[in-house]
């Protein structure tokens, strides 16, 4: 099993967590710029964070053999301080980076004017640098908040492919996979979702458009959940075509919109399945 | 290496017009060095230059931006804003540029940034040709963090002709700190303390 974490804040993690994810058969992860719990007071904090995602965390990550990119944005908790407004001055010399393959991750989180302006704005920029946006739900209200993220990514013209909702759940899923968008979710220990939960999921509405990370940061959370729930996955009698798919391929075709996934020092998987999207549809 | 070297290696690259053109916007535009040098990479590629091992075609693309970029009066400033906005793999461009641009000694606090970090290749990439205006303490010390870190010494430039008694000495501590510990000195370390100390006595 090949694995591709989606979401996961490896600032936040130990080293050992690496070499446990390495093991499990986690090959790349994608990091998106989020808060660390305690909130920055000034622009200068968010600069060596991202210069962070974009130095010190790829070059730990290759250590054990994983290849790290980021996404860059203006969190919606942080957006509503108004010292940290100018951080979004900061963010296009940092979409043009070689390892930032999204925006992200934006969306809502108190879903404040303030919150509004920032997403749309932040939306604007993944258009205009050719990137995919990752979108977060927010944890309170969380259907009325997928709402009105929906409405706000169908007024910023943005194609919905380009779009992954995330952290959803059996009320919000429906109408992110209506709406065009890719489909995320967090497996956690206790709260958003479980491997089991996340299987019946896959099984009422198929593993296209689906990804699953685990979301894991600073707070209860679990980077090997992930692969849990491939495991999951196969147990309840998917193949192992429909596990790369979901943790792997996926991924890799929605970031890989950017132009800027590199994989290329990641090895090739062994046995003879569908490796790639290409050999599965020849066969 | 020269800037005239760097262009023959590139001569009949497919993206050589976005290069002329990218180095005729920066003398045009200075301002427009952090976007281009930021794409020159994933334009150019990064293949190794044919005869040049130690550049690959967007890291000698991006020596070239910072050569057109020189010929700005306030040249220093802007080729430490290219670095200290970099990522790892811009900085190390510029780490590797800097002996062929009329600056000087002035970008050495560049390579004090690089050997304040952690990472191997900004290390390896700050004890190059340019570190000939590094002091011979900070130098040292550069050459010692190598062996901590694994970094094999022939990414230290003209390392014989400037190794001297205080870095014999640095070396011989470790190597009596890590036999001590029952862990192995690597090979070239314990090469260079032997010629020191042949040659001191
Ligand atoms: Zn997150």
């Amino acid at each position: 099993m090949r694995v591709f974490d989606p979401h996961i804040h490896m600032t936040s993690r130990t080293t050992d967590d690496y070499r446990n994810m390495a093991a499990a058969g986690v090959r790349a992860v994608l990091e998106p710029a989020f808060w660390l719990g305690q909130p920055r007071t000034n622009p200068g904090s968010f600069a060596d964070y991202f210069d962070s995602l974009i130095g010190w965390e790829p070059y730990r990550a290759a250590q054990f053999g994983i290849r790290h990119h980021s996404a860059i944005s203006l969190n919606p908790k942080e957006a509503n301080d108004p010292r940290c407004r100018a951080v979004l001055d900061l963010i296009p010399r940092y979409l043009d980076k070689d390892g930032v393959v999204a925006v992200g991750e934006i969306g809502y989180d108190s879903m404040t004017p303030v919150e509004d302006t920032v997403f749309a704005a932040q939306l604007a920029l993944a258009r205009s640098y050719g990137l995919p946006a990752l979108v977060h739900t927010p944890h309170r209200d969380k259907a009325v908040g997928t709402k009105r993220t929906l409405d706000v990514v169908a007024e910023s013209g943005i194609d919905p492919g380009w779009v992954l909702v995330d952290h959803l759940n059996e009320v919000t899923v429906r109408q992110v996979r209506d709406s065009g968008c890719w489909t995320g979710f967090s497996i956690y220990p206790e709260t958003k979702m479980s491997p089991d939960r996340m299987v019946a999921i896959l099984k009422e509405y198929g593993p296209e458009r689906v990804l699953v990370n685990s979301a894991a940061d600073w707070g209860h959370s679990d980077p090997l959940l992930t692969v849990v729930t491939g495991n999951a996955m196969l147990a309840a009698g998917f193949s192992e075509d429909d596990v790369d798919l979901v943790l792997w391929r996926n991924p890799v075709e929605f970031y890989g919109q950017s132009g800027k996934l590199d994989l290329s020092d990641v090895p090739k998987p062994e046995g003879t399945f569908a490796g790639s999207s290409i050999a599965r549809g020849g066969s | 290496m020269t800037p005239d070297d760097l262009r023959a290696g590139l001569l009949g690259h497919p993206k050589w017009d976005w290069l002329v053109a990218a180095e005729a916007h920066v003398r045009a535009d200075p301002d427009a060095v952090a976007t281009l040098f930021a794409r020159a990479e994933r334009t150019l590629g990064r293949d190794p230059l044919p005869g040049r091992p130690q550049w690959t075609s967007g890291r000698a693309g991006r020596a070239l931006l910072l050569v057109a970029l020189a010929r700005t009066p306030d040249r220093v400033d802007r080729i430490t804003t290219v670095y200290t906005q970099g990522d790892t793999a811009e900085r190390i461009a510029v780490l590797q540029a800097l002996p062929m641009l009329p600056i000087g000694a002035a970008a050495a606090p560049l390579l004090h940034d690089a050997l304040r970090t952690n990472d191997a290749r900004l290390v390896a990439a700050a004890l190059g040709p340019y570190a000939a205006h590094l002091d011979q303490p900070s130098w040292r010390q550069g050459v010692v963090k190598c062996v901590f870190m694994g970094i094999p010494l022939d990414a230290v430039d003209r390392l014989d002709e400037r190794a001297d008694a205080g870095l014999a000495a640095m070396l011989a501590a470790l190597a009596e700190e890590r036999t001590a510990a029952g862990r192995a000195v690597p090979d070239d370390a314990l090469a260079l303390l032997h010629r020191l100390t042949e040659s001191a006595s």
